[in-house]
């Protein structure tokens, strides 16, 4: 018994720093596997708070980019508003609801990283207003990424520029899709992998979000064709996509409250529990 | 001694402060991201409790992983810092630094730009090995690695003469 105390009192530095090390240790291993809650985020109300702050400050210093996008966009809605095919007939009230199930949250970015591998964003809102883990992140030009973590004020956000998002994304104009992933090189392109090479794919062609995740709607902008190249070994297209966001630059975003989600996610799990 | 406490404190907060507010918002093409807050552990005093150094330097690595959102790779680096910390003494001071009085904030010895340098290299190094975590990534891993560490040693040295205690 005494030797064991002598032992620890000799090394307490040593397992001092091998406890430490280990747990940070398990905290990186931890927040390397997809889709675990992390411990340590900034989710929290002493991060989020403090981001909040310098993003006061920082805002005043972008405010003439954004008002430059809301006035793109005002342009936009008008020319939709004034560019209506059929003026006489009665709206159809019913098909908006059928398009859209979606309900829309507006966020802002108060933190954004973009010069690691993993990159994630924070947002001034949180549970509160109804944000949940895996609900999709838009703004005006395209999609930003995925909710990760939410607390009652603030969430953070896997970017797409992250090595570990995967959203699924089509061409525009063939409905041919592939899982839109980031290889970590430029913070302006992304990559479009497993796509057929049935698909005819030309450059400048739009790519958009796919129909078949449950956390975007579907037809929504994420880029355009830049380069495409086969893979030699899977024989799939590799399209490099070059983002219409500027995810170096990023104000105000929404966040989409899919309706259909909670259904379809139940469905697939009462489908899962058969399998077994 | 109690003032040497206060001075750590102190130390750490602007130290963090410093960090978040300035420095994790520069990114110079894309490679370069100084982190000058390890200043604290390289300022840390020479011969006080070594159990005290690795405790806050984990307090320190934790508070940048929750600014970063980056698990526990700033808080393992700096654990690592600090307890190899008396072998870069060693190494860059001789066999007898602990019956010399080290001050850091004098004159710029190559003893002390080694200390500097080999301490910020170690942290670095880790830093974008856990960072990465894929040996694909190896010569991104160096490159960053090698650029980052300038900036921070220019950085560190420019933040330690700027704050040099007056002795007039």
């Amino acid at each position: 018994m005494q030797q064991i105390f002598n032992f620890i009192i000799r090394n307490s530095n040593r397992l001092l720093f091998l406890l430490l090390l280990g747990i940070s240790l398990a905290l990186t291993i931890q927040s390397h596997s997809f889709h675990k809650s992390r411990m340590i985020s900034s989710a929290n109300f002493i991060s989020g708070g403090v981001y909040e702050k310098i993003n006061n400050v920082n805002e005043y210093l972008n405010l003439r980019t954004e008002n430059d996008e809301l006035v793109l966009e005002n342009a936009r809605l008008k020319s939709l508003l004034f560019n209506k095919e059929d003026t006489t007939k009665a709206p159809m009230i019913d098909s908006i609801k059928g398009v859209k199930p979606a309900d829309i949250i507006v966020s802002k970015v108060i933190h954004n990283t973009y010069s690691t591998h993993e990159n994630y964003l924070t947002l001034n809102s949180g549970s509160k207003e109804g944000v949940k883990q895996d609900m999709g992140v838009i703004n005006s030009l395209g999609i930003i990424g995925i909710v990760d973590n939410t607390s009652p004020n603030y969430s953070t956000v896997i970017s797409i520029l992250n090595m570990k998002s995967q959203i699924n994304a089509k061409l525009k104009k063939s409905n041919h899709f592939g899982s839109l992933t980031w290889d970590g090189k430029s913070t302006g392109i992304v990559q479009l992998t497993d796509v057929p090479r049935l698909a005819s794919v030309r450059k400048g062609d739009t790519i958009v979000t796919g129909g078949q995740s449950v956390i975007f709607p579907e037809n929504i902008n994420i880029g355009v064709i830049d380069k495409y190249f086969i893979d030699t070994k899977t024989t799939f297209y590799t399209i490099n996509v070059k983002l219409f966001n500027d995810m170096t630059n990023l104000g105000h975003v929404y966040i989409i409250k899919s309706k259909g989600r909670e259904e379809l996610i139940n469905l697939e799990n009462k489908n899962k529990e058969k399998d077994e | 001694m109690n003032s040497a406490l206060l001075v750590n404190i102190f130390r750490f907060i602007m130290l963090l402060a410093i960090q978040i507010v300035i420095f994790n918002n520069m990114n110079f093409l894309g490679y370069i991201s100084p982190f000058p807050y390890i200043l604290y552990i390289i300022l840390y005093p020479v011969n006080s409790n070594r159990s005290g150094l690795i405790i806050s330097s984990f307090l320190l690595g934790i508070s940048m992983d929750m600014f970063c959102n980056s698990g526990g790779i700033h808080a393992a680096a700096c654990v690592i810092l600090a307890y190899y910390r008396p072998y870069i003494f060693k190494f860059s001071f001789g066999l007898s630094y602990e019956y010399q009085t080290i001050k850091l904030n004098e004159s710029l010895t190559p003893e002390r730009f080694s200390f500097i340098l080999v301490s910020v290299l170690l942290h670095h190094i880790v830093l974008f090995v856990l960072e990465a975590f894929q040996f694909k990534f190896i010569w991104d891993i160096l490159l960053r690695t090698l650029f980052s560490s300038v900036f921070t040693i220019l950085i560190s040295i420019i933040i330690i003469y700027l704050i040099k205690p007056n002795k007039r």
